[in-house]
């Protein structure tokens, strides 16, 4: 049995983590390469490096801190943040990562999955989806949340996955910052909507909001979070242990 | 020295990182004179078996490699690099394999349970069916390593060496001799992967 699998998020500017972080130990707390490294001892099953630079200066510095990660922490990495094209498939996966994420990039212009998955495999193309209720219906929200498309969620993402998607992230903008646990609802209209791996994000405020959401849908295959680690108000070894012994198979 | 047999398919980045972290002496070649002289050989490999075998073929590296794997060197296989090393396989119609471990590889949708998905992706453990071996000296049953594959071998029981389940019994590495193979990623294993490809490096696999 596949365990499940706690993945966080690090959002990188110019090179640099941008939410502050702070761990004992660590000589540099925006240095992407030393937290992915603290992660990766932790226990963490995966990573995903968010590029949310605008510049080429930063797109540069971005891959430099990719690839000197790569060198240095042997788990699979998935990069995400500025997709749009074949091109930047390519960019990225030469300096180290596995498995691509697309969101506002496939939106715009949704060949870029089928076109991906072709050259690369349908493992590593991931669609991650800002989803958000509007009038009780699940929109999908591009550039950052900041615009709703007015597609349908489950239908953009079963869209998504015909084309070769083969993986989702749902992040749910209703429950994301609330810390209140991730969106059970919309988790399960995903499941029930696709045949390939569901990463949980949006919502994680403690432990236990990990061990309701594997109980109550254990078809998700992975929660992400991301400043609930940086912050160090959940330590990744301590929830495996809880995932554990709530009898929810984790990777030791 | 242990060389990568480069035929053009797949990305060698973190394989070479991790040989490196491992403190082996690593090159990426697909000169022949250097993988003669090489201590050992790692085949690498994904995407699909027909496209990575024709490539291995039009190289000429597939003769190298069995040239070389007849005169008992170790090679080890990775992934579609693995399933190369088996008579045949069967995705997308039938293509032949190097021969060097009797078996076929087969979609695994012909074993795992329908609502299961596919490929099977993730981390899984490692079963030794038997007694461990050698490649898996510095690690114990149960451990965990990474998977990305929908297709696996099959028919293989005699030189299976571990398996994963997942609602079937998959090969996850065989061996024959000096020809061995994993399924996984050992290279985005973590410290279990990397502990893999020590005992690879190292040798004693006989």
């Amino acid at each position: 049995m596949i365990g499940k699998r706690i993945i966080p998020c690090l959002d990188v500017r110019d090179g640099r983590v941008v939410k502050g972080v702070n761990f004992a130990g660590l000589r540099d707390v925006s240095s992407p390469v030393e937290l992915a490294r603290h992660y990766s001892g932790c226990g963490a099953d995966e990573l995903v490096f968010y590029d949310i630079t605008a510049s080429a200066e930063g797109r540069k510095l971005f891959t430099d801190v990719l690839r000197q990660t790569a060198e240095s922490v042997f788990i699979p990495l998935t990069v995400g943040g500025g997709i749009n094209s074949v091109e930047d498939f390519d960019r990225v996966l030469k300096c180290g990562a596995d498995k691509v994420s697309v969101n506002s990039g496939a939106i715009r212009d949704p060949s870029v999955i089928s076109a991906a998955a072709k050259r690369y495999g349908n493992q590593c193309v991931v669609l991650s989806v800002d989803v958000k209720r509007v009038d009780g219906a699940f929109h999908v929200f591009a550039k950052g949340g900041r615009e709703d498309t007015g597609l349908e969620a489950i239908s953009w993402i079963r869209r998504g996955v015909s084309m070769g998607a083969g993986e989702i992230v749902v992040n749910s903008m209703d429950t994301d910052g609330v810390k209140g646990g991730f969106d059970l609802p919309l988790l399960s209209a995903v499941c029930d909507a696709v045949r390939v791996p569901v990463i949980a994000s949006g919502g994680a405020g403690c432990i236990q909001d990990f061990v309701t959401l594997f109980h109550a849908l254990p078809r998700v295959d992975a929660g992400l979070a991301a400043s609930i680690f940086h912050f160090g108000e959940v330590d990744i070894g301590e929830l495996k242990q809880t995932l554990m012994q709530n009898d929810i198979l984790v990777r030791g | 020295m242990i060389a990568i047999v480069d035929y053009g398919v797949g990305n060698l980045f973190s394989l070479k990182a991790s040989l490196r972290c491992v403190g082996a002496d690593a090159c990426v070649t697909s000169d022949a004179e250097v993988l003669a002289r090489a201590e050992r050989l790692l085949l690498p490999g994904v995407g699909a078996f027909g496209d990575a075998a024709d490539r291995l073929r039009a190289t000429g590296l597939a003769g190298v490699v069995r040239d070389q794997a007849a005169r008992g060197k170790p090679l080890l296989g990775i992934c579609l690099g693995m399933q190369l090393l088996f008579d045949k396989s069967m995705e997308y119609g039938e293509h032949p394999g190097l021969g060097l471990i009797p078996g076929v590889v087969r979609p695994i949708a012909e074993v795992v349970p329908a609502e299961w998905k596919i490929p099977h992706m993730g981390w899984n453990a490692l079963r030794f069916p038997g007694t461990p071996h050698p490649l898996f000296r510095y690690i114990k049953q149960g451990d965990f390593v990474y998977f990305v594959h929908s297709y696996a071998a099959m028919d293989c029981a005699d030189s299976t060496i571990a398996t994963a389940e997942y609602g079937a019994e998959l090969t996850a590495a065989a061996a024959r001799g000096n020809v061995m193979g994993c399924q996984f990623h050992p290279e985005k294993s973590g410290d279990v992967g990397l502990r893999i490809l020590k005992a690879f490096c190292e040798g004693g696999e006989k």
